[in-house]
């Protein structure tokens, strides 16, 4: 987690300083949006952990951002549950459909573009199935009651939220930066880098790939749990479209793949100005994510290693072989 | 309950054939340059659009507006191809995919930006005429776009296996270095193809427009029926394009008649699953994954 270089330490301030800074605006607009941003962030932060780590690209993490917000809404609207068992209860769903998704895909060997192609063909039929059947509430999607307090998870304080949610994404980042100097994190890095020689190794590459879904899925899950709590309200298009599976992938991509700074700070870096460009351009709809895709462009021809690998080229501390914070 | 379902499968047949088509581009682009076009929704969106404003301002029938837009979305498809896919991905697969993902993202928000997220269609009055046949009631719009894209699956066979272009592409999917050294520009003829695959989504767009409505969302749902078409004939697979389109339109008519209207498309995406899973190589593709 540590910055190897001056310009990682500088990217990495930057973002820590505008974090820290909303406490002391006490603007709700300012927080509203972070807030949005740091949802998003949880689920880029997933998507690294296939995408990034595992060089699997999915293009489909709604499929487990919105199983993980359904399960805990539907255990919290139709079953009466207690909202924090239902908030587990959507991490562990999230996890479930990841490996599900998972084991399906890698047992019939799909990797590459048929890989992202069934992720999204998942989050496309568990979007049909939401909007049509009366327990996830049909079209009209899922309403959380509004009841404020710790019991079920609701707080009218934004800068309470604000707060859960900083310590949550630090925490995933923490859970990251664990996985990725484990012998796991070691194994799916091998598994990116050559699968057959990894598998050639005594891997099991299809455990690690299985393993490596599953956790993608349980923080997607989690993302998607923290989106109907903050909001208390969730439909079909909302938590299984594909803007949800294409902000998961832009994020990381722009930030640094496989880093563990690079899913917060592209996905706070696209939302800044994705905002900045909502205000120059009278809240257009739609034009953030033209935005997006011409930096996404972009940053695929000319920073192939994303923010944290342009940063990490600056000032470095040390000669290192392996660059990526 | 019988009776309706020849109906629904003829009808499924006339759908089929459109999807046929928009696979038929797809799938050439993916068997010649190995890449998956994730715009090409976004792109029969855009020849849709094309369409509708040359019938409401025009007044141009889009019949009789596929001799203009069929060389303009080659020369489309041409350009994108050559100066911003190719040199923005810099030839790795993933890249590919995710520049073109990017394209469909700016094209389908430009449309909702430019012509805001109204369902528009063109009211050509003989579209609707029904076309009686084995006691089903057909729209004359479909019967059309039906036999035109029966049609225009055997002229791209003709073309790809009897003139120089046709086998250049092939040689250029078969061995790439091969073609190099035998004089064959590659990135030229990797254009083409792409340009000939888009021309096939605006001939789809003219055939479908006078029975079918545009919105920016359009080509979303398009594309992973085109995906799931290529899949189900074989990544490559011009016949096999065909054939699964069909298939494909009679599954979704089937499943909408027999799970309602809103899950007829949940059909295909199963299908879609079902074949990545238990045989990536499709009905009848050479290639495994």
């Amino acid at each position: 987690m540590k910055p190897q270089s001056m310009g990682q330490a500088v990217l990495i301030a930057l973002a820590l300083i505008y974090l820290a800074s909303l406490y002391f605006m006490s603007s709700p607009v300012w927080m509203g949006f972070t807030i949005n941003a740091l949802i998003v962030a949880v689920v880029a932060l997933a998507w690294n952990i296939t995408g990034g780590f595992g060089g699997m690209a999915s293009f489909g993490h709604a499929a487990m951002y919105g199983t993980g917000a359904y399960a805990s809404a539907i255990l919290q609207v139709q079953y009466g549950i207690n909202a924090w068992i239902a908030f587990a209860a959507g991490i562990v769903a999230g996890a479930a459909m990841g490996a599900f998704i998972g084991a399906l895909a890698f047992r019939y060997g799909l990797k590459g573009s048929y890989f992202a192609l069934v992720t999204l063909a998942f989050a496309e039929v568990l979007r049909i199935c939401a909007s049509s059947f009366a327990i996830t509430g049909g079209g009209s999607g899922l309403q959380l009651r509004l009841d404020p307090g710790l019991s079920t998870l609701q707080f009218n304080d934004r800068t309470v939220v604000y707060t859960i949610l900083l310590v949550i994404v630090a925490l995933v980042m923490a859970l990251t930066a664990w996985l990725k100097y484990s012998r796991f994190g070691a194994y799916l890095i091998a598994v990116r880098e050559n699968e057959d020689a990894a598998r050639a190794l005594g891997i099991d590459t299809y455990r690690i790939k299985v393993k490596a879904m599953a956790i993608s899925g349980a923080f997607a899950g989690l993302a998607g749990v923290l989106y109907l709590q903050v909001w208390l309200f969730i439909d079909s298009a909302v938590v299984y479209g594909s803007a949800v599976s294409i902000e998961a992938l832009i994020g990381p991509i722009i930030g640094g793949a496989g880093t563990v700074w690079g899913p917060l700070i592209g996905t706070l870096g696209l939302h800044l100005l994705g905002e900045g460009a909502k205000h120059l351009l009278h809240n257009a709809p739609g034009l953030n994510f033209v935005l997006y895709a011409v930096v996404l462009i972009c940053a695929l021809r000319f920073l192939p290693q994303g923010l944290m690998g342009l940063a990490g080229r600056i000032g470095t501390f040390r000669k290192k072989e392996d660059d990526n914070a | 309950m019988s009776s309706l379902i020849l109906p629904a499968v003829l009808s499924g047949l006339t759908m089929g054939a459109v999807y046929a088509l928009v696979a038929l581009g797809l799938t050439l682009i993916y068997g010649v340059l190995h890449i998956i076009n994730f715009a090409h929704g976004s792109l029969l969106m855009l020849a849709l659009y094309a369409a509708y404003f040359l019938f409401v301002h025009m007044g141009l029938d889009p019949y009789l507006a596929i001799p203009i837009l069929l060389p303009v979305f080659f020369c489309l498809g041409y350009v994108l191809q050559r100066w911003v896919i190719a040199p923005m991905s810099g030839g790795s697969e993933q890249n590919v995919l995710l520049v073109t993902l990017a394209l469909a993202l700016i094209i389908d928000n430009l449309a909702l930006y430019f012509w805001t997220s109204n369902t528009r269609s063109v009211d050509i009055p003989y579209a609707y005429n029904t076309v009686e046949f084995l006691g089903a009631y057909l729209p004359l719009g479909r019967v059309i776009a039906f036999f035109a894209a029966l049609a225009a699956a055997p002229l791209l066979w003709l073309f790809m296996t009897r003139t120089r272009t046709g086998s250049a592409i092939r040689a250029v999917a078969i061995e790439k270095r091969g073609a190099e050294i035998v004089g064959i520009d590659v990135n030229h003829t990797y254009a083409i193809c792409f340009g000939i695959g888009t021309a096939c989504v605006a001939l789809a767009a003219c055939l479908l427009l006078p029975t079918f409505y545009v919105t920016p969302q359009v080509g979303y749902t398009f594309v992973l029926v085109a995906f799931t078409t290529v899949v189900l004939g074989g990544m490559g697979s011009l016949p096999g394009a065909l054939i699964a389109g069909l298939l494909l339109g009679v599954i979704e008519s089937l499943c909408g008649l027999f799970l309602g209207e809103s899950l007829g498309q949940i059909g295909i995406f199963t299908a879609f699953i079902l074949i990545l899973l238990f045989k990536p190589s499709g009905l009848l593709g050479r290639r495994a994954a």
